[in-house]
């Protein structure tokens, strides 16, 4: 393990940007993001981002493929996969897993090429929360530890210390970049401050929410749960909460005529928006209520019965916070009945 | 071909017939030599069809794999892309992509099986590609019946090849209706599901069910006072897609994805998900 004093963080990212684009949470007009480190960028490390570090792996609007069309002839040109490696930095606990949540998705036969290509070429250095960062997380809930986050490399911000572990040869290669900036440690300090992270998580207010019941051997019965449809009155269909959730990955794919020839390409879309599923004879999942009550289904009830018991929920809270009307999962979750006796 | 699941290949309309006032079928082969299928399929799998510009659907693949010289689609006229198929010419080529689901276990749970197919209007089309994979491996299979409505007698579709070749089949029986009497035509007339009750078949048959979902449910309640079980009955669904490979998420029903675990289902299969589709 490694660390260096966290003013020196800068003298950091500028070598890792030597070599491969980083990024990582930047503050900018007020709202953190992640985005490219650049010398005199706002990093933003004690905030959670808006939105989530998704768009690396699977990006909000991308280009599949171009046609060439004259007269009654189409000619396809295959795309060129993204080769350039970057490194994704600062990325919590929770965020980490739902990369696991994608790749199930992405990576699974047939596997989508071009979430692959991004996926290969960065390396994830994730940052522990040594406290949580907001009364919404809830990422215990799903078996997170918040204070020990998987990627290749972890890092942990303690006092005005920056410690850092290697956890794939991935990760070991960034470590190896920054080595002399840093001095070896054995991480002593960090083992009472992970226990009073998980401590202190576990008196989050949403901590106690009780999963049970939501597996695909109760799925008629929560489908057909009276709570739906008191729930879903308050929802705009906004789709607020999809596009700030990092596990959200269901993709429209649309063309666009530049001029030169048509560009096919996938953008995100959302369950909640009523022209999702609609085809010519109106159907299916024609009301509101349908549509909130697939987005919850799919995410705490049909994912994990198809990933064993994987939820497609990391606890992150965007949606908690996000929601213009305070509707959420948490809130979906206690009424069907998950809360703790 | 390229290992990319959602690049398509090319193919190159060769016919166009026309079956009915809003349903034309379209007989298509690789543009690259100008003959031939564009992948192999089995009988009711499904193709991505694009037009570059105007979008992308999913389609049963109508013809059977047993004919590997074109495929063929038939298409009812119903929304943007297929408005626009149903003005081109003979020559335009459009791109393809496939094959997408499950498909109907003819090589398994229907092989040896006496048959009962009952289609209405456009819901033909996906079953046109099984029976004719059963009369080219006929010894495979027992009897079949074919029981096919339309609203009226312009509306069935690929009337010649039931005429000439299924009327005509060893061991096939067809029986058409259509919905209201017409002045030419001295076949039965009313509702399918009626029909179906009126010919009273043998519950031990095996029964294969696309049309539209009215039809669907009625007939599906006829059948079961029949005496058939759930378990006997198969149907193929269609729902709105975008990636054919069980990831764009459109087609999610329950734990299924309708295009990767279709859209071929038994009604018992159905049963277990929840109600909407």
């Amino acid at each position: 393990m490694l660390k260096l004093k966290t003013a020196n963080a800068d003298a950091l990212y500028a070598r890792i940007s030597d070599s491969a684009k980083l990024y990582l949470p930047v503050k900018k007009a007020g709202q953190v993001n992640y985005d490219l480190w650049e010398s005199g960028c706002e990093v933003t490390l004690d905030e959670m981002t808006v939105k989530s570090p998704k768009d690396l792996f699977f990006p909000q609007s991308e280009h599949l493929m171009e046609f060439r069309v004259s007269g009654k002839s189409i000619e396809v040109e295959n795309p060129e996969l993204p080769t350039e490696p970057y490194v994704l930095f600062g990325v919590r606990a929770c965020d980490v897993r739902s990369f696991d949540v994608l790749d199930r998705v992405f990576l699974s036969d047939p596997v989508d090429n071009y979430y692959q290509a991004r996926r290969n070429n960065g390396t994830v250095v994730s940052l522990a929360c040594l406290s949580p960062l907001r009364e919404s997380c809830f990422c215990s809930v799903f078996g997170i530890d918040l204070a020990e986050p998987q990627g290749d490399a972890q890092v942990w911000i303690l006092g005005d210390e920056m410690y850092l572990n290697a956890a794939t040869e991935k990760g070991e290669k960034v470590l190896e970049m920054v080595k002399d900036l840093c001095e070896e440690t054995d991480g002593a300090p960090l083992a009472a401050a992970k226990d009073e992270a998980r401590a202190k998580m576990a008196k989050n207010p949403l901590a106690d929410l009780d999963l049970t019941g939501f597996d695909g051997e109760h799925m008629m019965e929560k489908f057909n749960a009276p709570e739906w449809k008191k729930l879903y009155q308050a929802c705009l269909g906004c789709g607020t909460c999809t596009f700030v959730c990092p596990t959200c990955q269901c993709y429209d794919i649309r063309d666009f005529d530049t001029g030169h020839g048509i560009q096919r390409y996938r953008c995100w879309d959302s369950c909640m928006y009523s022209d999702f599923t609609m085809m010519a004879a109106g159907t299916n999942r024609k009301t509101q209520m349908e549509r909130f009550r697939q987005r919850f289904m799919h995410k705490l009830v049909y994912f994990p019965a198809n990933n064993e018991g994987m939820y497609s929920c990391v606890g992150c809270g965007r949606c908690v916070s996000k929601c213009p009307m305070h509707l959420h999962i948490a809130k979906v979750i206690r009424a069907l009945g998950g809360k703790k006796q | 071909m390229n290992n990319n699941a959602l690049i398509p290949t090319i193919g190159v309309v060769k016919a166009i017939r026309r079956d009915t006032p809003d349903v034309k079928t379209f007989t298509v082969v690789r543009a690259d030599t100008g003959t031939g299928v564009c992948f192999k399929h089995m009988p009711g799998q499904c193709a991505m069809l694009s037009i570059p510009g105007v979008g992308e659907a999913m389609f049963s693949i109508t013809s059977s794999p047993t004919c590997t010289d074109h495929m063929e689609f038939s298409i009812k006229k119903c929304g943007c892309l297929t408005s626009w198929l149903h003005q081109m010419d003979v020559g335009q080529q459009i791109t393809v992509r496939g094959p997408y689901g499950n498909g109907f276990p003819v090589n398994t749970e229907l092989k040896g099986k006496d048959l009962v197919f009952i289609a209405g209007g456009i819901g033909l089309a996906p079953l046109r590609s099984v029976i004719e994979y059963m009369l080219a491996n006929r010894a495979d299979y027992g009897h079949i019946d074919i029981v096919y409505g339309s609203r009226s007698k312009e509306d069935l579709v690929d009337i010649d090849i039931i005429r000439d070749q299924w009327m005509k089949a060893p061991d096939v029986d067809v029986h058409l209706t259509i919905d209201r009497p017409q002045d030419d035509w001295d076949g039965h007339v009313g509702f399918v599901p009626a029909y179906v009750t009126e010919l009273g078949f043998d519950p031990n048959k095996t029964v294969l069910v696309c049309g539209p979902p009215i039809m669907i449910k009625f007939t599906l309640q006829a059948l079961g006072e029949l005496g058939f079980e759930k378990t006997q009955v198969y149907t193929t669904m269609e729902l709105r897609m975008k990636c054919g490979v069980g990831k764009c998420g459109r087609c999610n029903i329950g734990t299924k994805y309708v295009c990767k675990d279709g859209p071929v289902f038994r009604f018992d299969q159905l049963d277990e998900l929840p109600d909407e589709y």
